[in-house]
């Protein structure tokens, strides 16, 4: 086998490994508006239970001690809705929407701050004997 | 490329809140944990500020948002009285569940924004997710506003109950289900609204008939419901990050619940249709009042001088130790003792105060070092070998009764074993019987020794005692 033969060879391997690269873009191109039409829901359902999974496995290994820091939180993160709230307070097209928007802002905010505060508050108490 | 980057932020949020709660399994990693928490509520924040379609104008109202209920729920954490701990709680859920009405109903008036649809034409699912996430969130709201001013002694604690109060729930419950689905086949503003107020009077009914003492199960639920809130809410508007955490808190204020239930042998049902012990105070158990021995009641001398040549003394704290504020005359009390050679460890019960982990927090803040405090569990089969329990404001989680006597309202709770103990010192304010309206026979054996009067002040002269 000579080099020129060799050659040859890598070059239409080469060329059919873009024709394969090809096929799998155009694939990919037509399932993609497929599962992001149908299955959205199924995608967001799958994300929720997994998630209730790994909180149910965290929550299970916080000491009863933190019991209240854990509610502290828990509640701080949840207000994660502030998120939809700035979405509606700065992109919404009606008056109605932007001051429900604000109005989350603000009471989202209350628990954000609030929240973390009151745990930190509550964590620098824990110490141990002699510290 | 804008979204791909925001959704990597809310992935990046959604393991820092994982991490902040993992931090939670230990004291010492807590306080780290605390901060990937703040940092992810940041970057989550930042993220969507950066969103495409946010003009100046919205982003001066969203940061004027941010500012104010940012300077007010920070005065007001560090204004907190720790022993108020349980009703800013409540108070707090109460402001996650409005939100979640308010995020709800912004979608509904400019669902474009979101993506879910146009204005009056809705997808149909979207409708669904929307009507979950505004009647979780409005329950929540009222049932906290309930739970709040009981916790904080602005209406009784004691279980409002009448006649056909679980039909009339169960019926508001079945209309409320008709609500939504008409609501989801017409997409009427007028039907989101009813949804909304419907709701809010569910929660309020709700939380009515459940006591006091059972307020531990109501905090984690309705902290539950926070989260299920949180993630109904996601769903509508198609964000990882809300139902992430969403489900994070939901799981967490479930297992909480579980807990707290179990801490009482009851089923969270029994709870939650409430009225248990609903007159408390009256002797309810036995009548053989006259064949009992008298109950012994000792002065603070006394109870100091025993405790000066005892070896081993473990500290049983309860609700009525908050009450009366006396964590830290009882921290100054141990350390006197443990000058005197004495070694003193402190037992909580699940259900001890009126949220999960609330004596921990109360003596932590007196300074009552961690390594002290043990879970029921734990304790137990340390009682046999102490000279002394100091009983101070618990009752109900003491009695042996719930280990013998089958028709006692108690009967199967896990209590803490104080009765092994060489001598039980309870530190009350009279005979009365605990929440749960059954009478405590331990104050009737010959090893205890009642000491009447409030907690800090019978702790206060035992300490002055302790020092003569």
């Amino acid at each position: 086998m000579n080099a020129t033969e060799l050659a040859t060879q890598a070059q239409s391997m080469a060329q059919r490994a873009l024709e394969l690269a090809e096929q799998a873009r155009r694939a990919a191109e037509a399932a993609a508006p497929v599962a992001a039409a149908a299955e959205p829901f199924l995608y967001l359902l799958t994300i929720f239970l997994l998630a209730c999974f790994v909180g149910y496995h965290v929550v299970w290994n916080v000491t009863p001690a933190l019991h209240s820091p854990l509610m502290g939180v828990t509640n701080a993160i949840s207000s994660v809705i502030v998120v939809g709230a700035i979405l509606a307070a700065g992109t919404a097209d009606t008056v109605v929407a932007r001051i429900f928007g604000f109005l989350a802002v603000t009471l989202a905010a209350v628990n954000i701050f609030g929240g973390f505060m009151v745990t930190r508050r509550m964590l620098a108490m824990f110490k141990k004997k002699g510290g | 490329m804008a979204t791909t980057l925001s959704t990597l932020a809310y992935l990046v949020a959604s393991v820092l809140f994982i991490l902040a709660l993992r931090g939670l399994s230990h004291p010492e990693t807590s306080r780290t944990g605390n901060m990937y928490g703040m940092i992810g509520m940041g970057i989550a924040i930042l993220a969507t500020l950066f969103k495409p379609g946010m003009g100046f104008g919205g982003i001066t109202l969203i940061v004027a948002g941010l500012a104010i209920g940012g300077t007010v729920g920070t005065i007001v954490a560090q204004r907190i009285q720790m022993t108020a701990l349980p009703q800013l709680v409540a108070a707090f859920h109460s402001l996650v569940g409005m939100a979640a009405v308010f995020v709800a109903a912004a979608a509904f008036y400019a669902p474009e924004s979101f993506g879910i649809g146009t204005r009056g034409h809705i997808h149909g699912q979207s409708l669904v997710e929307m009507s979950l996430g505004l009647a979780i969130g409005a329950i929540t709201f009222s049932g906290s506003v309930i739970a709040f001013a009981k916790l904080a002694g602005k209406m009784s604690g004691a279980p409002i109950t009448f006649n056909g109060q679980h039909w009339l729930n169960l019926g508001l419950g079945i209309l409320l289900l008709v609500l939504v689905i008409t609501f989801v086949a017409t997409g009427n503003g007028l039907l989101f609204w009813l949804i909304a107020i419907l709701s809010f009077a569910l929660g309020f009914l709700l939380i009515i008939p459940i006591g006091g003492a059972d307020m531990p199960v109501v905090v984690s639920m309705l902290n539950s419901y926070s989260g299920w809130a949180a993630a109904g809410i996601g769903f509508t508007i198609g964000n990882l990050l809300l139902i992430v955490t969403g489900a994070l808190v939901g799981a967490s204020g479930a297992i909480l619940s579980y807990i707290m239930c179990k801490g009482m042998n009851r089923s969270i049902i029994n709870v939650l249709l409430g009225g248990f012990g609903s007159e408390g105070g009256t002797a309810a158990a036995g009548g053989g009042d006259a064949d009992r021995p008298p109950v012994k009641a000792g002065s603070p001398e006394d109870a100091a001088y025993m405790m000066k040549n005892a070896q081993k003394i473990i500290i049983v704290p309860g609700y009525g130790m908050a009450v009366a504020q006396a964590q830290q005359v009882l921290r100054e009390m141990a350390d006197l003792l443990k000058k005197e050679g004495a070694e003193i460890k402190y037992a909580i019960h699940p259900v001890a105060g009126r949220m999960p982990g609330h004596m921990n927090v109360l003596l932590a803040e007196a300074n009552v070092p961690y390594d002290e405090v043990f879970e029921l569990e734990e304790i137990n089969p340390e009682f046999a070998d102490a000279d002394v329990a100091f009983v101070i404001g618990a009752n109900d989680v003491t009695n042996p009764a719930a280990k013998t006597d089958k028709s006692s309202a108690i009967y199967g709770m896990p209590i803490l074993d104080v009765e092994r103990a060489k001598t039980v010192f309870f530190v009350k304010r009279g005979m009365a019987s605990g929440y749960a309206g059954v009478e405590n026979e331990l104050f009737y054996r010959p090893n205890t020794m009642m000491l009447f009067g409030d907690a800090k002040k019978v702790t206060q002269e035992v300490v002055q005692a302790l020092q003569r």
